[in-house]
């Protein structure tokens, strides 16, 4: 017996991209090697403090990397992207907040007396 | 629109093979376009970023709080270790990817090799850890020596564990495969075990940076 169906919900499955190739999974991992090799370097390298948004930026391009290529969610429905993003976003400006608290944003000095009162020795 | 055609022979099963077919991914009609069980997994991975965040924020905060004299965490950092390390688990977000590509095109036994090279690369990744630690237990620092060797390992301690409970998964549909009791028609389920390696994949990836590269 044969019969034909539509759904909404095969609609919106539809609308997902297609996965990437098993070659582009390879250039992709490479690629992050890459990145990884880059930032190890760079860590031996004395920059100053121009050491640490280098650092930072590689960290991000490879979080967003394997998050969109690897877990798909380039190519996943919207739902699951804002399911991740919301978590992900909470838990930024939670813990952005809670460095704020902590004067982790300021100047050297002020950050050295919360070293100061936390161990009664300044720790830099 | 699109349009489903079914093709049955027992009228009792009609409806459920419509159901689970009605994606090509093996589960029935949600509003949303995604199965449950993947919606779930995306909601638990959203929490996770909760939990890891708090304890990289503490780890950042008390990174440098520790008396004189005793050792902090980066006097006994081997980067070059950990980055091979930090690489090996990289590579395993890739096997991970190319078991699922093959498990979608019903290679089973390809998929299989990939899920058990994903599992192998984990463990080694682990054991690394296993020895890290014990080489910074001998060179004095343990959890309770000061504030900022407690938030180090907590922090890799716990991400260890979920690579461990990973590992644990990957054998487990490795078995389930191989007795034949998942076969393509589920691929999801490989997906989602997949969404999880790479969460703690890319946990990493920000833990190796702010633990390890970031100067103090």
């Amino acid at each position: 017996m044969t019969t034909t169906h539509a759904t909404p919900a095969a609609d919106k499955h539809d609308e997902h991209g297609d996965h990437p190739s098993e070659k582009k999974y390879w250039v992709i991992a490479l690629i992050l090697g890459i990145i990884t090799a880059v930032e190890v370097a760079l860590s031996y390298i004395d920059l100053g403090n121009g050491v640490a948004p280098l650092l930072l930026i590689g960290m991000v391009m490879k979080f967003f990397i394997v998050a969109s290529y690897f877990m798909h969610l380039k190519f996943d429905s919207k739902m699951a992207r804002r399911l991740f993003i919301s978590g992900l976003s909470l838990a930024l400006f939670c813990y952005l907040a809670l460095f704020m608290m902590f004067r982790q944003f300021g100047p050297r000095d002020d950050r050295q007396d919360i070293d100061l009162i936390e161990t009664g020795v300044p720790q830099r | 629109m699109t349009a489903v055609a079914v093709e049955t022979s027992e009228p009792g099963h009609e409806a459920d093979t419509h159901a689970a077919d009605a994606h090509g991914h093996g589960h029935p009609p949600t509003n949303t376009g995604l199965s449950n069980d993947k919606v779930a997994m995306w909601a638990f991975l959203g929490s996770e970023c909760l939990l890891f965040g708090a304890l990289i924020s503490t780890f950042f905060l008390y990174r440098s709080r520790a008396p004189l004299g005793t050792v902090k965490p980066h006097d006994v950092y081997d980067i070059p270790f950990t980055s091979v390390s930090s690489f090996i688990l990289l590579m395993s977000s890739l096997t991970m990817v190319l078991a699922l590509s093959a498990f979608n095109r019903a290679d089973s036994r390809r998929a299989m090799v990939w899920l058990s090279a994903t599992a192998l690369l984990g463990a080694t990744f682990l054991g690394g850890q296993i020895y890290e630690f014990t080489v910074f237990i001998r060179e004095g620092m343990t959890l309770k020596t000061n504030p900022a060797s407690s938030a180090f390992y907590v922090l890799t301690g716990f991400h260890g564990t979920h690579v461990g409970i990973g590992v644990l998964m990957l054998l487990i549909l490795v078995i389930l495969i191989a007795r034949g009791r998942l076969t393509p028609a589920r691929a999801e389920t490989i997906e989602i075990a997949g969404l999880y390696w790479h969460f703690v994949d890319v946990v990493w990836v920000v833990v190796f940076t702010v633990v390890y590269l970031l100067p103090l």
